[in-house]
């Protein structure tokens, strides 16, 4: 099937060249260079990957390319040119016949991006009728086929329905058939898949990919995960504080970095595929430079661990190394880089890892259960007399051992938060027993003593609305050494001092409020908060999700530390299947409120795979452009946990299932030794002969 | 749909329920002995006794209000206490009055709000916003006897255009009255005007500032379709709620603007009947005027979910 339009000419030059682009922000302090001398060309039929962390210019350059920078944005010098015209020079008047027709765009979040009010399938059909005037009917018929063509189960259906009975993933293929429908020349995506979970990712990433063979397009892919940029794109610039540090085929830059900055980001990321928990990430010190603030020389130099003085002294240039097609690098010790990548690496690369010496048990919980009543009623269930719940958290059982840190993955909506929430006593748990130590717990934390409440403490996700925006940092971390411990003032100076030392905060830091220090610093303070009461179970739901890589990564260094020093146990909580695997020494995967697979985290990485940890693990993007990993992929989203399908209740998503057995009956644990255990019917010799031979295929 | 409109009708029906008891208690407090009112300073202890017994007032109170609210029902509204007339034909009539104003006040501020409302977001920051939002701001300030008495004096005073006092004839038809309706639909709408300009004014900017409007920006839309489809349809919805606690305020909060015109509508009816202790017309008029706010903000909640699919496909 083809719905291409027929091609456009082009014009001398084709595809989009960007020639020393400068952008200026008007702000209260004066004008800010936010992007600098950036240039860059994206072929026709080529996908370039635009990498960076929050805050090094990424959408503002997108918007620049399309000219709709915000009111206070100006482009200083430089220009853009699609197929060899000009676009800076073009009014807003004249953008709108480009708009849509020759540049389209795909945004980060999907629903933002589209009307609430207006049909899928009008929001699609306006488009056509704007740029080809067809008649409404084959506009309609075109957005049909334009859903199939993103292979949107039902396309007629959905064409009719509104954007909040969409799923994200459903809506972003609406979005990508918006801006593909027109065959533009010009395709820029803006994080497109970061609002999404990984599995629903990895079939968005699947479609691009697929998709865009067919076309001529050039793609302008913006994001900050490495692993989307080596799986989907052909060349790679990394931009940080708005200059281009290198660039080149993703093959070279992945592979043969030649620029500090690179090195420091692909070391941030935890690997999956590595077998090994004593690395310590590679970190970037320090933080990214303000606009205002930048420093004279190489604006990486601060950071960067192999700096001289003459890196500091001038500004290097963009350089072409000669090292194969078209790798350029800003960094004046590209060679050094080359051959001795160590020395710009963390100095300690390992980490002697000790094992826990007892065998107590810290966390025991049986059976726990938490039902939610649904606050809408439906007439039906008014009449049959029965009030529908959602099952968030059916029935899970796990013990953490002392000293150890057991990982919960699973896509969101899957329970994992509700359980921690329940093991907190944050959340009344509606059955179960929580034991800790040899302690059963109350339910709800208002229940529990203050000796039970020091036992458990929690960190939360979001830093900003977990820390008083009123209080010192201090005083947040004091409040529960004041609470629950009873410390003498001599000493409670003397034991905060020691905790912000333990997260790596100066303890100059005591005195600042929290907007006064950056969101990783924050989730330090939290941690340190956590610490407070020596507790015996720590609970970390999701504590790196919204910060930077390199922030990410010096935040678990942490946890590793402080885990190996302290042999705190912890429940760690992510849907990063990467930073799991790094922090933990045993897994759990949860799926609709219930466990499918639990083992050690070495044992869960091998076959056999519970199906969905198979789909969740080859849905990981990972950061290498020759990574083998199998393509098992997931249909459709999460479904509601208020009518769980019979049976086996992952089976309408399984990849593997078998029969009418998956529909019919719910599957029995199996052990595979060594504790790790499978909740599946397919038995697990078979599991490991299919998973093995799939990866095999790949090799 | 079907369940969402049946709980509404649920709620307002209880709604009315404890309006009449909230009202009828009310009346029951006010000073005086009603039949004492009725027949005069003169009146026999006899008659008295008599005219208690006919109205049922020597009842205990609950006996006394649920034969009212059964009669209420019914359509007997009771006889003025003053003219011993059914009171339900003057309530009804005077309603109509009050309706046409409202009708011309709605048509006028609700069409004109909205344009610029829309205008000052499309501008904001800029002088043209500052002037609206400034008189918008002025409007919800201004009580309605000075901007009254205000437009008296000019166009019925110094340019004679309109008459300055819109007493109108019993059963004018709406073509008669239109030229008595003009200033006080003008005086009575600044206020509701001001209102739907800082609404619309603020949504508009908010959904101006959303993702989907950028997005259909960057479709390539001409700018009039973006503005139509994308950013009125979404940000007019709060302006219905707005516009609906207008209708009620039109129709039954108009005493102080009735009086300054002398239009006969249904809140100086409400000031007549206190002034003379008709308690049975108060009750009346008081059941009425909670009706209207009542349907007024129905029809406005399903018209809200009529635009708004999110509501519509629960």
């Amino acid at each position: 099937m083809s719905i291409r339009t027929t091609k456009k000419v082009q014009g001398a030059s084709p595809g989009l060249e960007v020639r020393d682009l400068t952008i200026t922000y008007n702000t209260e302090d004066g004008p800010l260079d936010t992007v600098r001398n950036l240039s860059f060309k994206i072929a026709p039929g080529e996908i370039y990957g635009l990498v960076g962390e929050s805050g090094s210019g990424k959408t503002t350059i997108a918007r620049a390319v399309v000219n709709y920078l915000a009111s206070n944005g100006t482009i200083k010098s430089g220009r853009i040119l699609l197929d060899g015209v000009d676009l800076c020079t073009k009014t807003k008047k004249e953008m709108r016949s480009i708009w849509g027709s020759d540049i389209t765009m795909v945004h980060q979040d999907p629903n933002k991006s589209v009307n609430p009010s207006m049909s899928i399938g009008n929001q699609i059909a306006e488009m056509v009728r704007v740029h080809s005037g067809i008649s409404k009917a084959e506009a309609r018929k075109k957005a049909v086929d334009m859903l199939s063509w993103v292979r949107m189960p039902d396309p007629s259906r959905v064409a009719r329905r509104y954007p909040h009975q969409l799923s994200g993933g459903q809506l972003q293929r609406v979005l990508i058939a918006i801006a593909l429908v027109t065959n533009p020349r010009l395709l820029i995506m803006d994080e497109p898949t970061t609002a999404l979970d990984v599995t629903t990712e990895a079939v968005i990433l699947d479609l691009i990919r697929d998709l865009l063979m067919e076309y001529q397009t050039a793609v302008l892919y913006i994001t900050h995960n490495l692993g989307v940029v080596a799986r989907l794109c052909h060349r790679v610039g990394v931009i940080y504080a708005g200059a281009l540090m290198e660039q080149g085929p993703v093959s070279r830059v992945f592979k043969k970095m030649l620029h500090p900055y690179t090195l420091g980001l692909l070391g941030s990321v935890p690997r999956v595929e590595l077998d090994k928990r004593d690395i310590v990430l590679n970190t970037i010190p320090g933080y990214i430079p303000q606009p205002d603030s930048l420093p004279a020389g190489c604006i990486f130099a601060p950071r960067c661990r192999g700096a001289e003085d003459a890196c500091r002294a001038s500004r290097p240039p963009l350089v072409d190394t000669k090292e194969g097609a078209d790798h350029i690098t800003a960094c004046r010790r590209w060679q050094v880089v080359k051959n001795t990548p160590e020395k710009f690496a963390n100095p300690q690369e390992k980490r002697e890892m000790r094992e826990p010496t007892t065998e107590d048990i810290v966390l025991d919980s049986v059976n726990v259960k938490k039902y939610f009543p649904i606050s809408r009623v439906r007439l039906g269930d008014l009449i049959r007399g029965k009030r529908p719940v959602v099952k968030a958290v059916d029935d899970i059982s796990l013990r953490i051992r002392q000293g150890f840190t057991m990982g919960i993955v699973g896509e969101s909506g899957c329970g994992k938060t509700t359980f921690a929430r329940c093991i907190a006593g944050l959340e009344k748990a509606s059955a179960g027993k929580i034991i800790v130590g040899d302690e059963n717990l109350p339910y709800v934390v208002s229940k529990r003593s203050a000796d039970q409440l020091k036992k458990i403490q929690m960190v939360f996700q979001n830093p900003d609305a977990s820390l008083n925006p009123q209080h010192t940092v201090g005083a947040s971390v004091a409040r529960p050494l004041t609470r629950l411990k009873n410390l003498s003032k001599k000493v409670l100076q003397e034991r905060l001092e020691e905790l912000f030392q333990s997260v790596n905060l100066p303890k100059e830091y005591m005195n600042r409020l929290p907007h006064e220090i950056s969101g990783g610093e924050k989730q330090r303070v939290a941690i340190a908060r956590a610490l407070a009461t020596d507790p015996k179970l720590l609970i970390c739901d999701e504590p790196i999700s919204s910060l930077d890589v390199s922030v990410q990564a010096s935040l678990m260094n942490t946890l590793m530390e402080l885990q190996n020093r302290r042999g705190t146990s912890c429940l760690f909580i992510s849907h990063d299947l990467a930073a799991v695997k790094h922090l933990s020494s045993w897994i759990a995967v949860i799926y609709l409120g219930r466990l499918w697979e639990i083992g050690s985290a070495s044992d869960i990485l091998k076959p056999p795979h519970h199906p969905y940890t198979e789909a969740l693990f080859s849905a990981l993007p990972i950061p290498d452009p020759d990574a083998k990993q199998s393509r098992v992929r997931l249909r459709e989203a999460v479904p509601s946990a208020v009518t769980i399908p019979p049976g086996c209740r992952f089976h309408p998503r399984c990849p593997r299932k078998v029969g009418e057995i998956c529909e019919n009956e719910e599957p029995p644990w199996q052990d595979y030794g060594h504790w790790h255990k499978i909740c599946c019917h397919i038995p697990l010799e078979e599991l490991v002969e299919i998973q093995t031979a799939d990866e095999g295929d790949l090799q | 749909m079907i369940i969402y409109l049946l709980r509404r009708l649920g709620f307002i029906l209880i709604t009315l329920i404890l309006a009449s008891i909230i009202i009828f208690g009310a009346t029951q407090l006010l000073p005086g002995d009603v039949a004492q009112v009725m027949l005069g300073k003169f009146a026999t202890e006899k008659a008295l006794e008599n005219v208690r017994e006919e109205l049922g007032l020597n009842k205990p109170a609950y006996v006394q209000y649920f034969g009212w609210l059964k009669n209420f029902v019914r359509g007997d509204w009771g006889n003025s206490m003053v003219s011993r007339q059914p009171v339900r034909p003057l309530i009804l009539a005077r309603l109509r009055n009050s309706a046409m104003i409202a009708v011309v006040a709605l048509l006028f501020y609700v069409p004109l709000g909205i344009l610029l409302g829309v205008i000052a977001a499309l501008r904001k920051e800029k002088p043209l916003d500052q002037i609206i939002s400034g008189f918008s701001m002025a409007f919800v300030g201004l009580p309605e006897f000075v901007t009254g008495l205000l437009l008296i004096s000019a166009f019925a005073f110094r340019f004679a255009i309109f008459p300055a006092n819109s007493s109108i004839a019993p059963g004018s038809t709406f073509i008669e009255a239109f030229p008595s309706l003009i200033l006080p639909a003008i005086a009575v709408s600044l206020t509701g005007l001001g209102y739907i300009i800082r609404m619309t004014r603020a949504s508009t900017i908010d959904v101006l500032s959303t993702g989907y409007v950028m997005a259909a920006d960057l479709k390539g839309l001409p700018n009039a379709q973006v503005l139509s489809k994308h950013v009125l349809r979404n940000s007019l919805l709060p302006t219905i709620t707005i516009v609906s606690m207008g209708i009620g305020y039109l129709i039954g909060g108009l005493i102080i603007a009735e009086s300054v015109f002398g239009y006969p509508g249904l809140g100086r009816l409400v000031v007549y009947g206190i002034q003379r202790r008709d308690v049975i017309l108060i009750q009346a008029c008081s059941m009425v005027i909670v009706m209207i706010y009542s349907i007024s903000n129905l029809i406005a909640d399903m018209l809200y979910s009529a635009l708004n699919p999110r509501i519509r496909y629960r």
